[in-house]
């Protein structure tokens, strides 16, 4: 018999009953609540006269609404009322099951995905289910993580379980090594813009290879972030020895001999070595150069030094009608250059790049340097109170406010708009969150997909230049 | 939860691939609290020239003529026939809210993202996988007939045109079944409670750090 993926042994470990119709029902370990997809679950409870399963395996923290600035006023700092409500509302909720939140002014507050890990909450070989699609970061821990939505936020709630169908198996493979200047961010545009945004539908993926393994927890995370982008649920890395040491001494982490257990166990969640993957995509990682997305897809990506596409030179005519609509949308001429991309902001946040690591390369690229005349706003939103306070100790904060970038409190922000940080009409932004749909990042505005280090580099320049170019 | 057998009903053309559920139903209106009134801002951005704003009358707001769900032939539509990896995006469940408040029962695709294709089983919303030649040929027939409408019987998997041809497809059992007798699948789960608590029991003790509320 062939050997094990990572999936199929996170699968089997987390599989409570096989059904004859094919369905399963997958055990969840922890899910992690917000306001915006959490309310109408909370309700469909109370209707139906239930209880939650488990408490302790769910975590709360407001992220998605919260203002960027004035934190110590707390809920009175969040001026929409409509966005005010779903902030107390998940307050109200929370306290009224019994269920751990981090307030919105408490130093733990931050975004889900970014505060999971943080907190050791996110563990090696466990089920994590969130209702947001970017739960898919978790994998980098070897997790079986994956978004949901309301009505299985209120499932999970209910009984601590999901019903599932077994998803497909492939591995994303990036051999080599990456170049200096080149991060997680290049890798996974570079993916997305390779197997396309369909490319993982119905597939759990899993990122293996030389160029995943030398990354960090932070570029591994931001990897599979996006994994979703690519259209897989989940998104995973291998445990190794980075995996373990990130764990270590966290908060929820295991202590002790229940510690020595736990690491045994964790060593054992990788793919054996004669698993079989349904599809293998290969890529060198060695020729992914520092990316940028043209269009209104994640798939619509290219290299710093390329330039946008001619849609008369497309074949498929429903993709060069895709080419078509989206450079009308983002003002774009076919064949004109990235580095010929003129911004009005530039924004530096996000699950996807608001972790220390993120914001450490940001400010290596801005320091000593000043934002371009003509932008009209460039900020940073760290991931975490925690992520914040740890900038400030080395005195990043002080390096992006010298150079001009406004330096705000942790939440979603300008990834989604949903609160007072948004694009205007028209206007385009280097930004190193993880969609750049018509609309995301507010009424017509036009978004630029990046890595933390291009979005800094384009910050100082006022539009798209190789970082590489700064570096040297 | 609403049951589905049997639906017939206008078709209108949703023609561009990679919908997403930011187009679907924009992010602002997420801030509500409850499930329903989504409707008149399904699609608001391409429906509207102006920019909505929650809690706010329609009626009054500028449309895009060009945009398919105004036009009067395609207002009461309840079938919509859309392109490659609809749904693609975030998980919010106000997507099937929107399109199901605005009148949607079933949507015909030939590729959707996983969660979102998830999310509309819970609602009584049937999404259904179609080849792209027959999704290429009924978008045709669709703007081609005024009043075109489609049968789509879950019983008997298949989707009907007016001219009587047959097209079959797939669904899983689960699923079908759920959305065939209507059942809230929660009520479902917990009558494998026993079982639920059967692997905590046995997971408490292989990895009990898994159990352990941390600080
Ligand atoms: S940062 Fe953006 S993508 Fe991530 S959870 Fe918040 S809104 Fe979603």
């Amino acid at each position: 018999m062939a050997g094990k993926t990572l999936y199929d042994k996170l699968w089997d470990d987390h599989l409570v009953k096989q059904r004859d119709d094919g369905s399963a029902l997958i055990y969840i370990d922890r899910q992690l609540l917000h306001e915006v997809t959490s309310p109408q679950a909370f309700e469909g409870l109370r209707l139906a006269n239930r209880k939650p399963w488990r408490i302790d395996a769910n975590i709360a923290t407001p992220d998605h609404n919260v203002p960027t600035t004035d934190r110590d006023k707390g809920i009175d700092g969040i001026v929409d009322p409509v966005s005010r409500t779903q902030v107390e509302t998940l307050d109200k909720n929370c306290d009224e099951f019994g269920i751990l939140e981090f307030k919105i002014k408490d130093q733990r507050q931050g975004i889900v995905h970014v505060i999971g890990p943080e907190q050791g909450a996110t563990l090696p070989g466990m089920s994590i289910v969130c209702g947001d699609s970017h739960t898919s970061t978790h994998g980098a821990f070897g997790c079986l993580a994956h978004g949901i939505g309301t009505s299985e936020v209120e499932h999970v709630l209910a009984t601590q379980c999901l019903v599932q169908k077994k998803m497909k198996n492939m591995l994303v493979k990036v051999n080599g090594k990456l170049g200096a200047g080149v991060t997680g961010k290049d890798v996974v545009l570079a993916i997305i813009g390779k197997i396309g945004t369909a490319g993982g539908t119905g597939y759990a993926i899993e990122f293996g290879g030389e160029a995943i393994r030398g990354l960090s927890m932070e570029g591994r995370m931001t990897i599979c972030n996006m994994a979703i982008e690519g259209g897989a649920r989940v998104g995973m890395v291998a445990v190794d020895d980075i995996t373990i040491d990130y764990v270590k001494g966290r908060p929820f982490s295991p202590k002790g001999e229940t510690w020595d257990k736990a690491v045994e166990y964790w060593r054992t969640l990788h793919s054996d070595d004669d698993a079989v993957f349904d599809k293998v995509v290969e890529l060198d990682g060695s020729a992914i150069k520092p990316q940028v997305s043209w269009g209104t897809s994640p798939e619509m990506v290219t290299g710093v030094d390329g330039s946008v596409p001619d849609p008369a030179k497309e074949e498929d005519p429903i993709k060069r009608e895709g080419i078509v609509r989206a450079l009308k949308y983002m003002g774009l001429r076919p064949n004109q250059k990235i580095t010929d991309i003129q911004l009005d902001r530039v924004f530096i946040g996000s699950c996807t790049n608001s972790r220390i690591e993120d914001l450490r390369e940001a400010a290596a690229v801005v320091k000593g340097r000043k934002v371009a005349a003509s932008l009209k706003q460039a900020m940073v939103v760290p991931g975490s109170g925690l992520v914040k306070a740890q900038a400030e100790q080395e005195g990043l904060d002080k390096i992006f406010i010298e150079a001009g970038l406004e330096w705000r409190d942790p939440g979603c922000s300008m990834c989604l708009a949903m609160n007072a940080d948004k694009l205007g009409q028209g206007e385009h932004c280097a930004s190193t969150s993880n969609r750049n749909f018509e609309g995301r990042q507010g009424f017509g505005g036009r978004t630029h997909l990046v890595s933390p280090a291009m979005a800094a580099a384009a910050a100082v320049s006022g539009h798209f230049v190789d970082v590489r170019e700064l570096l040297n | 939860m609403r049951a589905f057998t049997q639906h017939q009903g206008i078709v209108a053309p949703m023609d561009r691939s990679n919908v997403d559920t930011d187009m679907i139903i924009p992010k602002q209106f997420l801030k509500s609290i409850k499930r329903t009134g989504f409707g008149p801002n399904l699609f608001d951005e391409l429906r509207y020239l102006d920019e909505g704003k929650p809690d706010q009358d329609c009626s009054n707001r500028p449309v895009n003529p060009d945009f398919v769900l105004n036009q009067d032939r395609y207002k009461s539509a309840s079938v919509l026939l859309a392109r490659r990896n609809f749904g693609c995006g975030s998980s919010r469940e106000h997507a099937p809210w929107a399109l199901d408040d605005f009148g949607f029962r079933v949507i015909i695709a030939p590729s959707f993202a996983d969660i979102f294709y998830n999310n509309c089983f819970k609602n009584g919303l049937l999404p259904i996988v179609l080849d792209e030649e027959i999704v290429d040929k009924l978008f045709q027939e669709t703007e081609a007939n005024e009043g075109y409408e489609l049968t789509v019987d879950l019983e008997a998997q298949t989707v009907t045109t007016p001219s009587g041809e047959s097209y079959s497809f797939d669904v899983d059992n689960f699923r079908r079944h759920c959305l065939l007798n209507g059942l809230d699948d929660i009520g479902v789960t917990l009558e494998d409670a026993d079982a639920i608590r059967a692997y905590e029991d046995a997971r408490r003790q292989t990895a009990p750090w898994l159990f352990n509320a941390g600080n």
